[in-house]
């Protein structure tokens, strides 16, 4: 085994490797750039290689650097994580050529699967299914017509040059063959300036099923079941489960075995994943599957695999880089119970645009860890930065269960669990996936997010606005207490009741109102301080239509009783913003304060007047302009210094009394304004 | 420390009956404060409300810390006593916490006849000063009055205690580095016009606040010139032009901004000189001291049981515990701060008044606070005590009281009559705070003593004179003088003349003492220098 390994990576998938090395007792060195000096992965290693600048070109993959690195520290394997160098070819070549061990497949594996039209054409030799279809440089109707008769019916034509969906048409039946031919061609030309048009087998119900392979040294491979990672988004994998619900025990064997034919036909070693496009109309048949393509590096989702097989797919890449066989024959590989994984993004679902959000994480708080349940595999902590550099993932939530419904209750918890101030995170809508009755149904195809977005993305959201807004301010009235007990320990007089925050009056309750700017609009809550505990009266009701609540705030979490039922919420304040985190949502609700609403104004609509006398030695404007508040005007020389006069407000210009030149009295208007209608 | 014991018994029927009736004192207190809190009418609210101006309480509320507690004063100023009601006086004053800092805020209330000052207008103006001054606390002028109450001129321009010592109070108390801060919300006519200008720091709320010597109208008999008031004495006049104010407000909630804005800046840390340590409930409710004190007035009790349910921990050492028995005194602490406490239990002695004097002496020699609580008919009298001279007794603890410069801070829980009203350390004698629960009575004696010498002396000339005085005669004689005694003897009479500081309910005076006790830590200790003993 190797006696060190730098993990040319970052983030969580370097975390995770860090963790399976240390566990086989092998030091570590971790790389990072400018904006990873402080990050986790760092932190968790043994040693650790600046690397470079943050964009990842000059860091992540900048071979030279992360090979230096290496024979810095005496690192004598790298292993890749996935992404950045992960299936580049020329690097393993590189490392090959230090006399580095690279974990992952050989060069030529890497190549021969990366091409993807030859790697079909070496699937097909090899037996494995590929999407029925004509590639053909011939366009002639006739002949496109019998080749949809040999795919077989539906079929969809595309533009070889195609994209969007334009120049795409399903045909249900050879009489519409050559009508809808016509129809893609014409707008495949107008489109793109080329006719040509492709045919495929369509898909009814694509399911994108993926097989976990592993070969060693030794001519030895298996495979490790499938994964499910239909659940997608503009074709970014977003939950992913084992094994593919509804898969009958012959397609897996089928699949599994022409995995690991595929495999073999390029002579892999190590982990890799080949993926399949199924269609699961009329559900999972043994005989519709179709390569897609080879992933030739380790997973993001492979925790799925490694919680239905209780096997460490890390710490097998790591045997098998160092020449052992592989740790088990096919026979021995089970599957146990069923595993969800759900990516945590730091991106905004809102209006189903899923922006990045990057930030700073104020709070992170993460489900708890539970052998055998629950996993977090992250690689950031409270206080780090999401940066624009990388991509911005929070978190992999990977969650066991005897079945499907309990994972699936596993990873709901999981995921409300979840605590982000800062960044927006995607939390709420992976619940809403979890949640929903065709996920629940495991009635899947690629399409579901797309089908499903509204339903996915509520607009009012799961609670109730009133009551998000009775937390927010139970949060405040919670937090002002926390704050006044730190500013009472830190004063001269630390036992004075006036550190009290119970707006004590004499002869009466005391009462507040709490304004808040939440989904546009700004509400009020009253608070009713009464001697037995405080009351709201939310926006909606009347004055005697009060509740109760009270709570606690400890470290970020809030406990909010709420007219008598309790929430447990994740609460941030923060520069005059609230982050309410309930249930996988995260509510960000505006603090109005009417004293700073006006703080920057000083009321001048009005004229502008020489400060001292002086000569005007220039003006910048003329009658009729339309001036900002803070816009230079004129300037005023005067004891041998400029002064620039500045518009005191927004307005338009009336009068100039003076010109260049002129010399002006302390006190006199120069520029004069409209009056403000 | 020694753990005060109760002997009371929640569940007799005596118990019950008390705290009924003092539950009702208080409900009737609280409707009444209720009512006076509400300001002007509710067409002149409307009105004010409508000129874009917060109203006086909200003003209060905004410029506060959030959830910090206001500590009012007078709160039933001028109750019953001009035939329309002047609610709080037109005034609202007290202590509240101001970015962090303990602030004496005055605030006029526009809504009650412009916010024109009555005679106990300026009373209670010039005794919040004076809570300012005495503890080194910061002044707030949240300004919007139309100056002096024309009609009651005579009774508020010239004297020592009238509308100019405003000023006076203002420019000693900066001398003195206490802050006056001003902010000008409305009209500030006249004389009123040097309370912006006499502070350290002002702020001008713009076409609402306007500061001029002599209005509009004035100008015009004066001069002829004729002048709108926003030209006169406006935020642009005044924040651009004159140098009046220093700051330019929007409105009144930027205006309360400034302040606080103005009161972070001030740099006056607060630092107790006092041993304290952390705050500890007493051991037995403080909603039950409406059960311990008699229904009936003049019916003694043991004032252990008050002083238990106003002490941290219930915990009290008691000082001379075997001597001068109806003088009760010993150490304890509230909310945290040691206090030494004085409190009736009977008529004063020689003794009671020479243990009296003694621990006072301790106390200003530890740098102690003293709490009085006070339920005292008086000294005792008889030919055996005058000759034992308590007189001279009476004046050593009325010389230790008066002399004391330790924070003194008074509760009448009961009757507070003749000298017992000066030997316990009545308003004349400057405690801090003085507060009156709503059973509390006082008067110069009884009114049935009252009426009894008068009658007494009356009988006695007839009788020179040979003439009968018929017993029904001698009654019609004495009932006014009880009626006279009793309705001013009641502290709504009281209050409403500003011889207390309010009336609170006994439940929440563990709370006011703790407030005012921490608010007197902002003054520098002082000295004590006693007068001459007579021995």
């Amino acid at each position: 085994m190797f006696s060190k390994l730098l993990i040319a990576n970052r983030g969580e998938i370097a975390c995770r490797v860090i963790r399976t090395a240390r566990d086989l007792g092998i030091r570590t060195v971790a790389v990072f750039s400018d904006a990873d000096a402080a990050a986790m992965h760092v932190a968790l290693a043994d040693e650790a290689v600046h690397i470079g600048p943050a964009p990842a070109a000059e860091s992540y993959l900048d071979q030279e650097a992360i090979l230096a690195a290496a024979e810095r520290t005496g690192a004598v394997a790298i292993h890749p994580g996935y992404g950045f160098l992960s299936e580049n070819a020329e690097f393993a070549e590189a490392c090959a050529a230090r006399g580095i061990t690279f974990v992952g497949p050989p060069p030529d594996a890497m190549r021969a699967m990366g091409a993807k039209d030859a790697a079909k054409r070496l699937m097909e030799a090899a037996h494995v299914p590929v999407v029925p279809g004509y590639h053909g440089e011939a366009q002639d109707p006739d002949l496109l017509a019998r080749e949809a008769e040999r795919i077989g019916y539906p079929v969809l034509i595309k533009a070889v040059a195609g994209g969007g969906g334009r120049g795409m048409r399903r045909v249900d039946d050879a009489d519409e063959f050559q009508t809808a031919l016509a129809a893609a061609q014409r707008e495949a030309q107008a489109a793109f300036g080329d006719d040509r048009v492709l045919v495929e087998r369509y898909l009814a119900k694509p399911r994108h099923i993926e097989i976990q392979i592993f070969a060693d040294s030794h001519g030895n491979a298996v495979h490790l079941f499938e994964r499910d990672c239909t659940i997608q988004r503009r074709h970014q994998k977003v939950i992913e489960e084992a094994p593919a619900p509804g898969m009958p025990p012959a397609m897996r064997e089928r699949m599994g075995a022409a995995a690991v034919r595929a495999a073999k036909a390029v002579n892999y070693v190590g982990a890799g994943t080949v993926e399949f496009i199924a269609d699961a109309e009329g559900g999972l048949s043994e005989d519709g599957f179709f390569f897609i393509e080879m992933n030739t590096r380790l997973q993001v989702e492979h925790p799925v695999t490694e919680m239905i097989t209780g096997l460490d797919l890390v710490a097998w890449q790591l045997r098998v880089a160092a020449g052992d066989p592989l740790p088990l024959p096919q026979e021995a590989l089970t599957i146990d119970g069923h595993a969800l994984e759900a990516r945590l993004y730091a991106e905004n679902p809102a209006g189903g645009k899923f922006l990045p959000s990057t930030g700073l994480l104020r709070q992170l708080r993460l489900p708890a860890a539970d052998a055998g349940h629950v996993r977090v595999d992250t690689g950031v902590r409270p206080g780090d930065t999401v940066s624009m550099f990388y991509d911005p993932m929070i978190a992999k939530l990977i969650v066991h269960g005897a079945d499907r419904d309990q994972a699936r209750y596993r990873l709901r918890s999981a995921l409300e669990a979840v605590r982000v101030a800062g960044p927006v995170t995607n939390a709420g809508f992976l619940r809403a996936i979890a949640d929903h009755p065709a996920f629940a149904a495991a009635d899947l195809d690629t399409g579901f997010i797309d089908r499903h977005l509204a339903a996915l993305l509520p607009e009012d959201g799961v609670v109730a606005e009133e009551t998000v807004l009775a937390i927010a301010a139970t949060g405040i009235l919670c937090a002002r207490r926390a704050e006044a007990a730190r500013q009472a320990d830190a004063s001269g007089d630390p036992y004075s009741p006036w550190h009290s925050v119970t707006a004590w009056r004499l002869n009466g309750a005391g009462r507040e109102t709490l304004y808040f700017a939440f989904r546009g609009a700004v509400c009020g809550i009253e608070v009713i301080h009464a001697a037995d505990g405080m009351r709201l009266i939310l926006p909606s009701e009347d004055e005697g239509c009060d509740i109760p609540v009270s709570g606690t705030l400890e470290g970020g979490e809030l406990v909010a009783e709420i007219d008598g039922q309790r929430f447990n919420a994740g609460f941030d304040l923060h520069a005059g913003q609230i982050t309410v985190m309930l249930a996988g949502d995260a509510f960000v609700i505006d603090l109005h304060d009417p004293m700073q609403a006006a703080e920057f104004e000083d009321g001048s609509a009005g004229d502008v007047s020489a400060p001292m006398p002086g000569k005007l030695v220039s003006v910048r404007v003329g009658k009729g302009d339309k001036v900002r508040k803070g816009d230079p005007l004129a300037v005023l020389e005067a004891m041998k210094m400029e002064h620039t006069l500045i518009a005191p407000a927004d307005g338009i210009i009336a009068t100039i009394h003076f010109a260049e030149g002129d010399q002006v009295e302390e006190g006199v208007t120069v520029i004069a304004f409209e009056d403000a209608e | 420390m020694a753990v005060l014991a109760t002997a009371v018994n929640r569940r007799s029927d005596a118990f019950k009956d008390n705290a009924a009736h003092m539950a009702e004192l208080v409900a009737q207190l609280r409707a009444d404060v209720a009512t006076a809190s509400l300001g002007g009418s509710q067409k002149s609210r409307e009105r004010h409300v409508a000129r874009g101006k917060l109203l006086p309480r909200e003003r209060i509320e905004k410029l506060i810390d959030p959830g910090s507690p206001f500590l009012e004063f007078s709160q039933l100023a001028a109750w019953n006593m001009y035939d329309e009601p002047i609610h709080a006086s037109g005034i609202l004053t007290g202590i509240g916490r101001v970015s962090g800092q303990e602030c004496v805020i005055v605030c006029n209330d526009a809504t009650i006849k412009g916010g024109t000052y009555y005679p106990i207008t300026v009373k209670k103006h010039l005794r919040a000063q004076e809570v300012a001054m005495e503890n080194h606390l910061p002044c707030i002028y949240l300004v919007d009055s139309g100056g002096a109450n024309l009609p009651n001129q005579a009774e508020i321009f010239p004297d020592r205690n009238h509308f100019g010592q405003i000023f006076y109070n203002q420019a000693n108390m900066s001398a003195m580095g206490i802050p006056q801060i001003a902010a000008v919300m409305g009209s500030c006519t006249a004389g009123g016009a040097y309370v912006p200008a006499m502070s350290d720091e002002s702020i001008i709320v713009r076409q609402q606040g306007t500061i001029f010597l002599g209005g509009p109208p004035l100008v015009k008999a004066a001069t002829g010139e004729v002048v709108s008031a926003e030209e006169l004495g406006g935020a642009d006049v005044h924040a651009r032009t004159s140098g009046v104010s220093d700051h330019y407000a929007m409105d009144d909630a930027h205006a309360l901004g400034i302040v606080r804005r103005i009161v972070a800046h001030l740099n006056r840390p607060k630092r107790t000189a006092l041993a304290v340590q952390p705050s500890r409930a007493p051991l037995y409710d403080p909603a039950e001291l409406g059960g311990v004190i008699p229904l009936k007035a003049g019916v003694q009790y043991d004032v252990r049981e008050v002083i238990a349910r106003l002490v941290d921990g219930s915990e009290f050492d008691e000082f001379k515990k075997l001597y001068g028995t109806t003088l009760v005194t010993g150490f304890a602490h509230i909310h945290g701060y040691p206090v030494g406490i004085l409190a009736n239990n009977g008529i004063l002695f020689s003794e009671s008044a020479l243990k009296g004097a003694h621990f006072i002496e301790l106390c200003a020699q530890r740098n102690i606070p003293l709490l009085f609580l006070q339920n005292i008919s008086g000294f005792m009298v008889g030919a055996k005590y005058e000759a034992g001279g308590i007189a001279k007794d009476g004046a050593k603890l009325v010389t230790a009281v008066a002399t004391a410069a330790v924070p003194k801070f008074t509760v009448v829980i009961g009757g507070s009559y003749g000298a017992g009203n000066y030997g316990m350390c009545g308003r004349a004698y400057r405690p801090r705070f003085l507060f009156m629960w709503p059973n509390a009575r006082i008067s110069v004696m009884g009114g049935e003593q009252a009426a009894s010498v008068l009658a007494t002396v009356r009988r006695d000339g007839l009788e020179e004179q040979g003439e009968s005085w018929p017993a029904e005669e001698e009654e019609a004689f004495k009932a006014p003088i009880r009626a006279q005694y009793d309705a001013e003897g009641h502290p709504y009479y009281a209050t409403a003349r500003l011889w207390d500081d309010g009336i609170i309910a006994p439940e929440d005076t563990r709370m006011v003492l703790g407030l005012s006790l921490s608010a007197a830590q902002n003054a520098p200790l002082q000295d004590t220098k006693f007068g001459v003993f007579r021995m």
